[in-house]
């Protein structure tokens, strides 16, 4: 048994001994979970994927004489001036001004959300159009102006929800192709994709939230940001596996950061044919290693980890509920998987490559004292339904 | 008599010089052209045939690369960026023929072979990230 303040001692001397999800396997397995969890203080987990839910609040301070701006427009993406004079909010999903959408279908989505909060973090220029509609004390009603990231007062990603548990595999049983945020889906189950890191996945090595909570500190895409709230649709009473993990999407996580101290390439603008645009982020999550029931759950093996097989042509746009099969992380990172006796292609929107590079960089920043970890104040909550949309009649 | 594809980039100042016309009029080459294009960009491009004696074929080969001309050994206008590229993997179904595949099943990097593939472009809306490109395509 060790507490969040021995651990942190630890690394504040440099003396923690941190492993990565993927390096604890082979560790417990050959010293078993008893010597481990005396030996190990931190195991760190991460993820890379779009995460739709995410966006930015910028501060500009103030012009001379002063806007109170009411519609905005950053690099012609449109961006929620609803709060105070000079704040905005820049969300993941937003098109960009005159973008045809799928008029044109299917739409090429080529820059939006997503792109301009990347090239905020890269530290390029970006437009600012704003319109006011005047008032005494806020006379200004246009500016446009350049700026970057250092102009800037403030700018504070907020995600209202990142880091899903576990997560669908899409599949198209109809005989169009279909275009969707998990990507082009080839008619007749010609291909399947998944997005997920699996074994590597912050919610998947501790499934039940033993460490994960409000509070937890986080390495939001090379900031030290933190866990504000559970996520939105964060549902944590699914059905699990004997292991304890979902079978579906289940928990969920907000997170904000700093982004003047984050790295662009851990925060990626994307583009998704017929779909939109969004934004891939980089997570990491130090686990701290309390006691052997966490230390187990973190040596979670893509082989046991199973993922829901939805059909994203009939199943998933009208909430049947239906799944068609489930099937394992270990088999869907083999690039193919046998689907009701049809081989069937996969890959994947998340990248497990960069994943590995997260938590390698997690666990040196831990290592060299320089990221610390935060008790959690307030658990997720452990046993939460969601709901369906209220359509009155 | 033979005939050899070539797709050649060349730098602005380079676009200004009649290339094609010394090739048929010094080295008395057969000129086939498919694809040009000349961008206000920094590079252009053009794919075509020679057909000449294999000699003439040499000489009229150094004399577009004297003149700054960088011939593909490739011969591909597909463009792979590499440090773009996340190893998302979302590319790999595809590809027909693997040219993007991965190596190693316990990193899951995402590599490209330029030799196998084959200038299908199928790839290219697939890829979320931009990390794939054709000098065929503007970005
Ligand atoms: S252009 Fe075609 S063959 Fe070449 S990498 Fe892309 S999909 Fe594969
Ligand atoms: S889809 Fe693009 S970013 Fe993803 S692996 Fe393929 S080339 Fe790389």
């Amino acid at each position: 048994m060790k507490t969040y303040e021995e651990i942190n001692e630890k690394i504040a001397s440099k003396k923690a001994v941190v492993l990565t999800a993927a390096e604890i396997i082979d560790y417990v397995e050959e010293k078993g979970i008893e010597q481990a969890a005396k030996e190990v203080d931190v195991v760190t987990t991460a993820t890379f994927g779009p995460m739709c839910s995410s966006g930015c609040f910028l501060n500009f301070g103030h012009s001379q004489p002063k806007i109170r701006i009411t519609e905005a427009w950053i690099d012609d993406v449109l961006a929620y001036s609803g709060i105070a004079a000079v704040d905005l909010y820049m969300g993941a999903t937003q098109l960009r001004h005159n973008d045809p959408a799928n008029l044109d279908y299917p739409g090429e989505f080529k820059f939006g959300g997503g792109h301009v909060i990347e090239k905020l973090i890269r530290g390029e220029e970006l437009q600012l159009f704003a319109l006011s509609y005047g008032t005494d004390e806020y006379p200004l009603k246009e500016i446009r102006t350049r700026f970057n990231i250092n102009d800037l007062n403030q700018a504070t990603m907020v995600n209202p929800r990142n880091c899903y548990q576990n997560y669908n595999v899409a599949i198209n049983t109809s005989n169009k192709t279909i275009y969707t945020y998990l990507g082009k889906l080839k008619p007749n189950m010609g291909n399947m994709t998944y997005s997920s890191a699996g074994q590597l996945s912050p919610l998947l090595n501790d499934p039940l939230y033993q460490t994960i909570g409000v509070g937890t500190s986080v390495w939001l895409a090379g900031a030290k940001g933190h866990v504000y709230s559970e996520g939105t649709q964060h549902a944590s009473a699914v059905e699990r596996t004997a292991n304890d993990v979902p079978a579906e999407g289940a928990g969920t996580l907000a997170l904000t950061g700093d982004m003047k101290k984050m790295n662009a390439d851990f925060v990626r603008g994307v583009s998704f044919k017929g779909y939109g645009v969004s934004l891939a982020l980089g997570v990491g999550i130090p686990i701290p290693i309390l006691n052997e029931e966490i230390l187990r759950k973190t040596t979670i093996k893509d082989r046991d980890i199973q993922a829901q097989v939805i059909d994203y042509s009939l199943d998933y746009p009208m909430k049947t509920g239906k799944v068609l099969t489930s099937v394992n992380y270990e088999e869907l990172k083999s690039g193919s998987v046998n689907i009701l006796g049809q081989d069937v292609e996969t890959s994947s929107l998340s990248s497990y490559e960069k994943a590995i590079t997260i938590t390698e960089i997690l666990k040196s920043e831990i290592q060299d004292g320089s990221f610390t970890l935060n008790k959690p104040y307030m658990p997720l909550p452990p046993n939460q339904g969601m709901k369906s949309m209220k359509v009155s009649k | 008599m033979e005939t050899k594809k070539l797709l050649l980039t060349f730098k602005k100042k380079v676009v200004e010089k009649p290339i094609v016309y010394h090739l048929v009029k010094d080295f008395d080459l057969i000129i086939n052209l498919y694809r040009a294009s000349i961008t206000e960009e920094e590079e252009g491009f053009m794919v075509l045939d020679i057909t000449g004696s294999a000699s003439k074929i040499e000489e009229g080969i150094n004399f577009i690369v004297a003149e700054g001309v960088k011939i593909d050994d490739a011969q591909k206008a597909f463009r792979w960026d590499e440090a773009v590229c996340t190893s998302c993997g979302n590319c790999l179904t595809h590809c027909p023929v693997d040219a993007l595949h991965i190596k190693d099943r316990t990193t899951m990097k995402v590599e490209f072979d330029q030799n196998v593939c084959i200038d299908c472009m199928g790839c290219i809306p697939n890829c979320p990230f931009g990390a794939c490109g054709s000098i065929f395509q503007d970005k």
